[in-house]
């Protein structure tokens, strides 16, 4: 699947500033933005900006990439949980593989995701890091 | 409604078929079914596929597979739901046949993956996962599946040679099945030497891309007699479902969906996990066998890796899986393997099942699961006699 513009704009103020939601009803904190609470069913259209903070739930290293992230492979990939609550998907920088421990803190980052070839589109999106900041 | 009965069960040989293409599996598995049956009238046709359309430009199933067949003019559609898309195939003839709109129905689960390089088919397998979320952050489909396993040992305190016998049985099992991808079978020194696809997940934990087709005929169990093949009924057909993506599961280690399709199934069929004698789950990583059998009651949350080291999933175990040989080693053509499943469950309960036989085998459970848990249909059949 090759990254089309009009879903990367779409999804911009996901990938560079971590917005998601935040319920009105009963408060849940959510990310991705999915527009109906989870929880409570109730709309949920209330921008949230996360802090980026959290910490490493699970992670893997990743030797068989699919296409589009040859270039960076072999990489390690994460679910983090956010200090709001939430898991995201993400990829783990500036770190070795076999540094990366379940409960690591980490902080987002904003790098370069996947490339479609030499003339092809340069996504970027968020990364994360472990923890530089107390 | 109305009860239904599987009257014809056909499959093909799995692994690479570079000689056949995607119709030509189809065929293969339909005319097998339709001779165990001793039939060649359908009412309709539903046949199950996932990636025909990324991996060999071929979409509009229903109506190509239903001409190939010689079956022009019949009622056809194509049923996608990921990796689920044959069980749920199989769920929408059951529909047909229980609601009195069809009286013969075929069911077809079709993959051909062997055309497509490597990246190619790890990318389309993506597919299953959340595109914008998970696929779209770098993450294959076994990598989704590595994060849930190195999880699972970290709460649950396994060593990563604890899942062995998930494929240790798998292997064994599929030795004395000729339709199987693999005959090799496999060692607790194999596993452990085996390469890294994505760390926890070795290639040996993995079900391999492969080439495919199975079929079934349904007809209202009050027919069944008049036909060949011995009936099985069906005694529960279910779907539940969860989040695609991992990360907006309320426990990713607890497979919430297969907890809604199984008591469902449960509930029709009136019976519980220990009446269920086989059960074809869908191990297409070794962390999905546990999950499925905590989630299907037959182990309690972080148990599912125990109750393989204790021996009770073998054919002497008391929960048999993966007794032809699972996805791991019969092998994953995707949308063909919920039909697959049952095909071997039919076997078991008919009493052909050669060497793998778990005797006097009346009641059994298949699960076909799409994505990382998101779709689960499960059914229950019992032999009629």
């Amino acid at each position: 699947m090759a990254s089309v513009p009009s879903r990367n704009w779409r999804l911009q103020a996901q990938r560079y500033r971590l917005v998601g939601e935040r319920c009105e009803r009963c408060g849940t904190f959510i990310f991705p933005p999915r527009d109906v609470c989870p929880e409570c069913e109730a709309p949920a259209k209330t921008p949230f900006a996360f802090s980026g903070r959290g910490e490493v739930y699970s992670y893997s290293t990743l030797y068989n990439p699919p296409a589009g992230f040859e270039r960076t492979a072999p990489y390690t990939v994460a679910l983090v949980r956010l200090e709001e609550g939430p898991l995201v998907t993400a990829q783990l920088t500036d770190v070795e593989p076999e540094k990366v421990a379940i409960g690591m803190p980490v902080e987002m980052v904003t790098r370069r995701i996947r490339e479609d070839g030499e003339d092809g589109a340069i996504v970027y999106g968020y990364k994360f890091r472990p923890a530089r900041t107390g | 409604m109305r009860d239904v009965a599987i009257i014809g069960i056909g499959q093909t040989k799995v692994g690479e078929h570079w000689e056949k293409g995607l119709r030509h599996l189809a065929l293969e598995a339909i005319q097998a079914a339709l001779r165990d049956a001793g039939t060649e009238r359908v009412d309709a046709l539903y046949v199950g596929n996932m990636l025909s359309g990324e991996l060999t430009g071929q979409e509009h199933l229903g109506a190509l597979v239903a001409d190939f067949a010689g079956m022009r003019g019949v009622e056809a559609v194509k049923v996608e739901a990921a990796c689920g898309s044959g069980a749920a195939a199989l769920r929408l003839g059951y529909v047909a046949v229980a609601g009195g709109l069809a009286n013969v129905v075929l069911v077809v689960g079709v993959e051909k993956m062997t055309d497509a390089l490597g990246p190619e088919a790890t990318t389309a397998l993506a597919m299953a996962a959340d595109a914008d979320y998970e696929a779209g952050q770098g993450l294959s489909f076994v990598a989704i599946n590595a994060l849930l396993m190195r999880r699972y040992m970290y709460e649950y305190g396994y060593k990563k040679e604890d899942f062995a016998p998930f494929t240790i049985n798998a292997h064994a099992n599929a030795m004395n099945n000729p339709y199987a991808m693999f005959h090799t079978r496999v060692t607790a020194d194999s596993y452990a030497q085996a390469k890294m696809i994505a760390d926890p997940v070795n290639l040996l934990d993995s079900s391999p891309v492969a080439d495919g087709a199975a079929a079934v005929v349904l007809a209202p169990a009050t027919w069944a007699r008049r036909f060949r093949g011995t009936p099985v009924r069906i005694a529960a057909s279910a779907v539940g479902t969860d989040a695609v993506a991992l990360h907006d599961r309320r426990n990713p280690l607890v497979m919430e969906g297969a907890t809604l399709s199984t008591q469902r199934a449960y509930q029709q069929a009136q019976a519980g996990p220990e009446a269920i004698q086989v059960f074809e789950l869908h191990d297409a990583f070794s962390i999905m066998a546990a999950l499925s059998l905590e989630a299907a009651g037959f182990a309690a949350p972080g148990q599912g890796v125990r109750l393989a080291l204790d021996g009770e999933i073998t054919l002497q175990g008391r929960i048999p899986i993966a007794t032809m040989g699972g996805l791991k080693a019969r092998g994953h053509p995707v949308g063909a393997t919920g039909v697959y499943q049952v095909v071997e469950l039919v076997q078991q309960l008919r009493g052909e099942a050669g060497a793998n036989q778990v005797p006097n085998a009346r009641l059994g459970m298949a699960q076909n699961i799409g994505g990382s848990g998101a779709t689960v249909i499960t059914h229950i059949l019992e032999r009629m006699d």
